[in-house]
């Protein structure tokens, strides 16, 4: 009797101590978030007491110029926006296409199992891409464009856009599948073909998961990472032309991380500086993603 | 009373031309039908550019990749490296990262959904990590640099590898446990409560074991993101060439995507790096296969529909 009675006082004490060490272990996402922030942030702001802006936001960037580096951040935006755009011209048109055929044109059955080949391209590893952008798609490429640099953003580009399909594809398809079948219906029954239904009934009705679906895509790709690293080069050129190499943020971060910088010089605080940017970037699309969704949702 | 008149026209024309509505009705089907073909060939473009891309990397490692590839040691000489001690980095990787996620992916799902009222810190909770899922790796690669790299002490470790992948792939365990978790009915909660059961004792023998399908499923596909990571890793300053094959977690290491980044970097100097960075990038596509089934077939086989 005695010992039950202490078996259950002692169950009852860890019933007590459960919930305090489950929280505890739950705001451990948060400690990361705001890791991430502190560290950005603390060493960041080393970067930009030292750099003055006007010399941030100049086409100069030449971090490991002993005398006088400069750090103008401008070509590295070059640079991931227009691989950015490049990716969205292929995943855009490639990706909604696709959700419109697996949501309106396919069986149910079939979608099941097409959805998944789609989805396949998620999965691939980024440096495995990478690999591929640099000793297929280049190679490819050039016979087409002979002045094309082994190093370019238009060869990362393409095959970054082929990477974001799925995220497109995926949720578009989500957002058309969700319109209910009595419009769809309707559509049909004044005699519209299958892609008058979908371009003019359906693609209004589910807008807002498209374009969800298309902010997600952006803020993938200009996160990417290891595709550019490998295929579109470390030139700190400020170009406009696609055919030439040009650095990502998220390149120049790999680049320098990778034993340039020491610690505590400006160029390794240039990092953070630049992580910062990219994280604001992505963190800002993703969340216009979310309003979109919260605000333009029409309910059925 | 006015009296409606009908203009002439109308007396002598049909209002509709069955002749032109006709055509117009052919040319909207055949405007459909080229639709569905273009449609489809996306789906095709997509398997097209799978296979490409499979048979190119297949294509490239053909001959180079043997027994003597996969357990010889890593090498400057192309003919001779192998990437024995690159597999056990990755594996050591894992061994650090799935026990941790797994940890404190079901810790922090099981508060969300046993434990904290639907209030503010539960918003919190959830917001954070779908905004965490958001965060370019790369960012992840800089907090391990600075808080487990630097302030921690632990360098570029397998553990400080490890521990950022972890915080890397967390928001996909959690949410994935969280379904699980939510998809065991009610009643079987308070079945348990009605027997007795105390709270805890409940989510121990009653909800866990209901969920642990998909809480595996989950866990396995994190892992699989996890092991093709290369970007926290590389920003980590893992070293370009380990020769020595790592026993422990403290230990300097490489992993299979951080040789092929290396060796894909390198065709510039060796045009054979590429077929080693092709067979490698095959060892790391059938380990994902392998661990993808896995996780389809506990999928399959141990789900329980309620």
């Amino acid at each position: 009797m005695e010992r039950i009675t202490k078996k259950v006082r002692l169950g009852s004490r860890l019933e007590k101590l459960v919930p305090g060490l489950l929280l505890a272990i739950a705001s451990i996402s948060i400690l990361t978030s705001i890791g991430i922030v502190f560290t950005l942030v603390v060493d960041a702001s080393h970067f930009f007491k030292e750099v003055p802006l006007s010399e941030i936001f100049s086409k100069e960037l030449a971090p490991l110029r002993s005398k006088d580096p400069s750090f103008g951040f401008l070509p590295l935006i070059m640079g991931t926006l227009t691989t950015s755009v490049i990716a969205m011209l292929v995943a855009a048109p490639i990706g909604l296409m696709a959700a419109m055929y697996l949501s309106e044109f396919v069986k149910p059955k079939m979608r099941r199992i097409l959805k998944p080949i789609i989805e396949l391209l998620a999965g691939i590893p980024t440096i495995v891409y990478g690999f591929f952008a640099y000793n297929f798609v280049t190679p490819l490429l050039m016979k087409w464009i002979p002045d094309l640099g082994a190093k370019n953003v238009l060869s990362p580009g393409i095959v970054m856009g082929i990477m974001i399909i799925p995220i497109v594809t995926s949720l578009s398809e989500d957002a058309m599948s969700a319109v209910p079948k009595v419009i769809r219906e309707g559509a049909y029954g004044l005699g519209s073909t299958r892609l008058e239904t979908t371009v003019k009934v359906i693609l209004p009705a589910a807008i807002s998961g498209v374009i969800a679906s298309f902010v997600l895509a952006i803020s993938r790709a200009i996160g990417e990472t290891m595709i550019v690293t490998i295929a579109s080069g470390s030139s700190k050129q400020f170009t406009t032309s696609i055919i030439e190499p040009m650095q990502t943020m998220t390149a120049y971060i790999v680049e320098f991380t990778s034993g340039d910088a020491g610690s505590g010089t400006i160029g390794y605080y240039s990092l953070y500086a630049v992580g910062l940017l990219l994280f604001v970037f992505t963190l800002c699309m993703n969340l216009l993603a979310k309003y979109i969704i919260k605000k333009y949702r029409r309910e059925y | 009373m006015t009296k409606t008149t009908v203009p002439e026209s109308h007396r002598t024309h049909k209002y509709i031309d069955p002749e032109k509505a006709h055509q117009r009705v052919k040319k909207r089907v055949m405007i459909n039908n080229i639709a569905h073909v273009l449609f489809f060939l996306t789906i095709v473009f997509a398997m097209a550019v799978l296979c490409v891309l499979i048979f190119n990397i297949i294509k490239d490692s053909i001959g180079w990749l043997d027994w003597k590839f996969i357990t010889g040691k890593l090498s400057i000489k192309p003919e001779k490296a192998g990437i024995k001690g690159v597999i056990m980095g990755s594996a050591l990787l894992m061994a650090v990262v799935a026990p941790v996620t797994l940890f404190v992916g079901v810790a922090t799902a099981i508060y969300m959904e046993e434990y904290s009222k639907k209030g503010a810190i539960h918003a919190l909770i959830n917001i954070n990590i779908a905004n965490l899922a958001g965060v370019p790796s790369v960012i992840f690669g800089l907090l391990g640099l600075t808080v487990f790299g630097r302030l921690f002490g632990l360098g570029s470790s397998i553990l400080a590898g490890g521990l950022t992948l972890s915080l890397l792939v967390l928001p996909n365990v959690v949410v994935a446990s969280q379904e699980a978790i939510k998809a065991v009915p009610n009643s079987l909660r308070e079945a348990s409560y009605g027997l007795g059961a105390t709270k805890w004792t409940t989510v121990r023998k009653v909800v866990l074991p209901g969920a642990l399908p998909g809480i595996m499923t989950g866990s396995i596909l994190a892992l699989s993101r996890a092991i093709g990571e290369t970007a926290p890793l590389v920003v980590l300053g893992i070293p370009t060439l380990i020769m020595k094959i790592p026993t422990g977690v403290m230990d300097d290491f490489t992993a299979l995507p951080i040789q092929i980044y290396y060796w894909t970097l390198d065709t510039v100097l060796t045009k054979e790096y590429a077929n080693l960075a092709a067979a490698t990038i095959v060892v790391l596509l059938g380990t994902l296969f392998v661990l993808n089934s896995a996780a389809i077939i506990i999928r399959n086989k141990f789900q329980r529909r309620y």
